[in-house]
């Protein structure tokens, strides 16, 4: 497929046929992504979701050149950063920043949280040249604070007083601290509590309002996913079978492996059904992926074409894409 | 009744006091039945499946109420009997079967070992068994796995494992901790189809722990709702998620970001955080973020029948109880 | 499994040429340094220079000078001392030689059997009065100095109470060859041995204590728990070889470094003429190619130990064979 889908005005950011491999001992090689394409416009959600090892936590790693991908092309507004000097993308990485998901880790220990969201404010020069002065970056903190729903007590403190959720709080604030335009979330709510995962699920959506951000939204949860995004790429093994707007994605999935990802979900709520009857297998090994369709192993309408003929993503009449030779919904 | 929980109270000596973690939780348990005890993290949900195993090994650690198994008082049990029981009757299963298994031997040797503490048969007949039992979870090629370390088989491949090892001694109380957790959610949905099967294949009982209301709704006949190591809701689980009775049930049900019908503009979130075990508020523990609280819950409230269910709240009481839930149609 | 071996074994002989590279280099290659001079000894006469030069090939380039000195060490075996004039310098080692692995590998089985049985102990009743005992055992074995406890060893065995009916089977200070006579042998070595292991059952058995420790927190041991095993069976079986992998690469190290040389105090205070011994006399002589075929006889120890230690890291722990 030489079609890329960079066609519409001017994305925020868009991937090119982007590709990482690693070598895993004896010549054998695991391609986490393999030639993955799409584009994210201004003021966006896009959900990434997929089970362990599809690829798409490195993809958003890749988006921001956290990993240097081993092929293809990432262009940030109108940019090609893929192979840009780090001293010329050191001004762009202010304009994209990242939320991880372990929001301890993410924190040093040792330091107030005043410092670690300063942190940014430090390093990088104000946008009119020179550095800001400490009465600037006092206020600005106390905005972030009240942005992200945090006392402003909280600076003084260190990031083992808060809980999981207020952490991811300050997390964000720090992300937010240049004004970034792109937000890339790997996993952000999957380690908390289910009461405190609609708070900062919430709150990435008044962000986005207030502050007109764009984000990649990576995920595992599809319902997390469907409620922040306004489309989703759904990834197995390295690559996307289906991308779209998400209300359509996920109501009338086309691609087989969307709707068994969806049918899998335990919902809360006590059917009457039977519950369908769950995929077989695990997901293959990465570094041997299965001929044809990645996907035919356990799919459960995968005919003999299936084996041997991959299917590229193509587009369907509404408007998504699909990498399926028999999609669910008519074309 | 297999397994009757009166009044257990888990106690941990927290910075040179003892510190309640679970208070007075008491449920029971029928043959072949599934019961789903969920809650977030901090809700004392795992200490209370560990109080019941006997392996709370905290030094100071204190263990009170009863917990009788077919009869029988398991709180101070002596270690001897006790072992006799882990294992053999009530069989656990944790929630990474990566970390969970011992590293260094193979999967067919751990099951094995289990058959052969419990009973005396000869080497070769415990691999067949372990064999068949790693069949029957669905394993392909069974014989090649049992050969094989846990860190070369798959998270699914390993969950089934640690399950077939649990079934060896065909328990009457299998206690599953998080069991799918750590899965991925097709495979999730594989083993919760094997743990349903269960009761049908071996007769046994599961107590299932987690924190994920969708899993508690396909999975168990009735539910147990702990807050803050407290029994906040218990019930029928069809009922408890039609007509939640604890605000608390109905709040973190209606958090959960729906899957289908019309998207929420805003998600409805409990605000706060749970309170941690030393700083439990005297009155119900959840009044500090219920948006139902009143004067009424500075007392603890008792746990109180109110239809099917039971519901440490004081709103049915005072004849206002939550309204039913609303569930957005599924469109398949 | 084989494959890995099979490479460990090749990046064995790898690093070997370096490191005789290496030490070659540093001894006969310094710049503004003449080998001929320091080989021939002081006040050496021109004939005897000259003949050094020629048999060294200190005339030709670097690479033929390696050559020559590596088929000397390894090949005609006849690299000779120039200090003690005509002495050879290679069967002087491989006679040292069995001295120190005698002396070496009996101490480290005491230490091994003593310090895992001392570490299980204290781990498997953590807490009590017998725990604490035998970690404050453990360290005063590490704050005893090898060559004091060897001198009073000596003192008590050898002098005060050598009459006595404890003592009387002490032979005299010295080695006594394994071939010509075992008991003999074991007898002359019984309190070298004891005396060498103080010193490693206490880090050892510190270590392995910390390690069991550790490893009770892990899921398996609970999930090993839960299965119904017993206390003892849970410890030793799961918790113990997940636990000695600390120990068993500080053993390798421990063990090659005594075998090439490291045993020197307890060499010296026990009369034993190991390794040790030999290259303390070297050094103090700066006999250079004593010194270069010492050096040579450590490395290959070190080296060797170090892929032991990895191939039981293999035997032991199945993910390393993976290669995860």
């Amino acid at each position: 497929m030489t079609r890329l889908p960079v066609d519409s005005p001017a994305p925020l950011i868009a991937a090119q046929d982007l590709r990482m491999t690693y070598r895993v001992g004896r010549g054998q090689v695991l391609r986490a992504l393999d030639g993955v394409s799409l584009s994210v416009q201004r003021g966006e959600v896009l959900g990434l979701v997929g089970e362990s090892g599809c690829g798409k936590s490195t993809l958003g790693r890749c988006l921001l050149r956290l990993v240097q991908p081993s092929g293809g092309r990432v262009v940030f507004d109108g940019t090609d950063i893929t192979t840009l000097p780090e001293r010329r993308l050191r001004p762009l990485r202010q304009e994209m920043q990242m939320v991880f998901q372990d929001s301890y880790a993410a924190l040093n220990p040792r330091r107030r949280v005043g410092d670690l969201v300063a942190e940014p404010l430090r390093v990088h020069p104000a946008p009119g040249g020179g550095w800001r002065s400490r009465a600037d970056i006092a206020a600005r903190l106390a905005e972030l604070m009240d942005l992200v729903g945090l006392p402003q007590a909280a600076l003084a403190r260190y990031p083992h007083e808060f809980s999981g959720g207020q952490r991811q709080r300050i997390n964000i604030a720090r992300a937010l601290a240049l004004s970034p335009r792109l937000v890339v979330a790997d996993e952000p709510v999957a380690a908390l509590d289910v009461s405190i995962q609609a708070q900062i699920v919430n709150l990435f959506m008044d962000l986005r309002d207030r502050l007109g951000l764009t984000y990649v939204f990576v995920a595992h949860d599809l319902a997390v996913v469907r409620q922040i995004s306004t489309r989703v790429a759904v990834m197995y093994l390295g690559a996307i079978v289906e991308l779209g707007e998400a209300d359509a994605v996920l109501h009338r999935p086309a691609h087989p492996y969307t709707a068994a990802l969806i049918a899998a979900v335990p919902e809360p709520v006590v059917r009457t059904e039977g519950l369908p009857p769950p995929l077989r297998g695990d997901v293959p090994s990465p570094i041997a992926p299965p001929p044809g369709c990645r996907f035919h192993t356990r799919c459960p309408v995968a005919r003999d074409r299936c084996r041997v003929d991959p299917p590229t993503l193509r587009g369907l009449p509404d408007g998504r894409e699909v990498a399926c030779h028999y999609p669910l919904v008519e074309t | 009744m297999l397994l009757v929980v009166r009044d257990l109270t888990v106690a941990l000596p927290i910075g040179g006091r003892l510190v309640p973690i679970v208070e007075s939780v008491s449920f029971t348990l029928g043959a072949r039945e599934i019961l789903g005890i969920v809650g977030e993290s901090g809700s004392g949900k795992s200490m209370t499946s560990l109080a019941i195993m006997g392996l709370i090994d905290v030094p100071g650690a204190r263990v009170s109420g009863s917990v009788r198994f077919r009869g029988r008082e398991l709180v101070g049990l002596a270690p001897r009997a006790y072992r006799a029981l882990r294992g053999r009757e009530i069989a656990m299963i944790f929630q990474d079967p990566m970390t969970a298994f011992t590293p260094v031997y193979t999967v067919g040797r751990q099951i094995d070992e289990q058959i052969r503490v419990h009973q005396k048969i000869s080497r070769a007949d415990a691999r067949s068994r372990t064999v068949r039992l790693l069949g029957d979870m669905g394993v392909p090629d069974p014989e090649r796995v049992a050969g094989r370390y846990p860190h070369q088989l798959s998270g699914g491949l390993r969950q089934r494992a640690m399950i077939a090892m649990a079934l060896s001694c065909n328990p009457a109380l299998l206690i599953a901790d998080e069991p799918t957790t750590a899965l991925d959610v097709t495979v999730q949905a594989q083993i919760l189809d094997l743990l349903r099967g269960l009761r049908r294949e071996y007769g046994s009982s599961v107590l299932l722990i987690t924190h994920d209301m969708g899993v508690v709704a396909e999975t168990c006949d009735r539910t147990l709702v702990l807050y803050s190591g407290l029994v906040a809701e218990r019930g029928p689980t069809g009922a408890l998620f039609a007509q939640p009775g604890h605000p608390y049930t109905a709040a973190l049900l209606d958090s959960i970001p729906p899957l289908h019908g019309p998207r929420p503009a805003r998600l409805p979130s409990i605000p706060g955080s749970p309170p941690v075990p030393a700083e439990r508020p005297a009155g119900c523990p959840f009044a500090p973020r219920c948006a139902y609280a009143h004067e009424a819950c500075a007392v603890r409230p008792a746990l109180v029948a109110s239809g099917v269910q039971d519901i440490a709240c004081v709103l049915p009481a005072e004849g206002r109880p939550l309204p039913p839930r609303f569930v957005a149609e599924m469109s398949a | 499994m084989v494959m890995a071996v099979l490479r460990r074994l090749g990046q064995t002989l790898f690093v070997l040429v370096g490191i005789s590279v290496l030490v070659f280099l540093v001894f006969f290659a310094t710049p503004g340094a003449d080998p001929t001079a320091r080989i021939a000894g002081r006040n050496a006469s021109s004939e005897t220079m000259a003949r050094v030069r020629v048999e060294y090939g200190f005339d030709r380039p670097l690479p033929v000078q390696y050559a020559r000195m590596m088929e000397k060490l390894f090949v005609t075996r006849d690299l000779t001392s120039y200090v003690n004039r005509g002495q050879k310098v290679v069967p002087e080692i491989l006679e040292a030689a069995p001295v120190t692995v005698s002396l070496v590998s009996g101490a480290a089985v005491i230490w091994v059997v003593l310090s895992v049985a001392m570490g299980v102990i204290a781990a498997a009743l953590r807490g009590s009065w017998v725990d604490r005992g035998l970690m404050m055992l453990g360290l005063v074995g590490i704050s005893i100095p090898v060559f004091w406890l060897g001198q009073v060893v000596n003192l008590v065995t050898q002098s005060r109470y050598h009459e006595s009916w404890l003592f009387s089977w002490v032979p005299g200070l010295g080695y006594v060859p394994l071939t010509e006579d075992p008991l003999g042998w074991f007898r002359a070595l019984a309190l070298p041995w004891l005396t060498l292991a103080v010193l490693f059952v206490g880090i050892y058995s510190r270590v392995l204590r910390a390690d069991l420790v550790a490893v009770q927190s892990e899921d398996f041991m609970r999930t090993a728990r839960a299965k119904g095993l017993s206390p003892a069976r849970v410890l030793l079986v799961h918790g113990l070889r997940t636990s000695m992998i600390t120990f068993v690469s500080l053993f390798g190290l421990d063990f090659a470094q005594l075998v090439g040389g490291g045993a020197l105090l307890t060499e010296v205070v026990f009369g034993l003429q190991g390794v040790g011994r030999l290259t303390y006399q070297a050094l103090s002589n700066l006999d250079l190619p004593l010194i270069m075929a010492t050096v040579m006889y450590s490395a290959v120890f070190v080296v060797i130990a170090n892929a032991v230690v990895d191939m039981l890291y293999l035997l032991l722990d199945p993910r390393v064979r993976d290669g995860r």
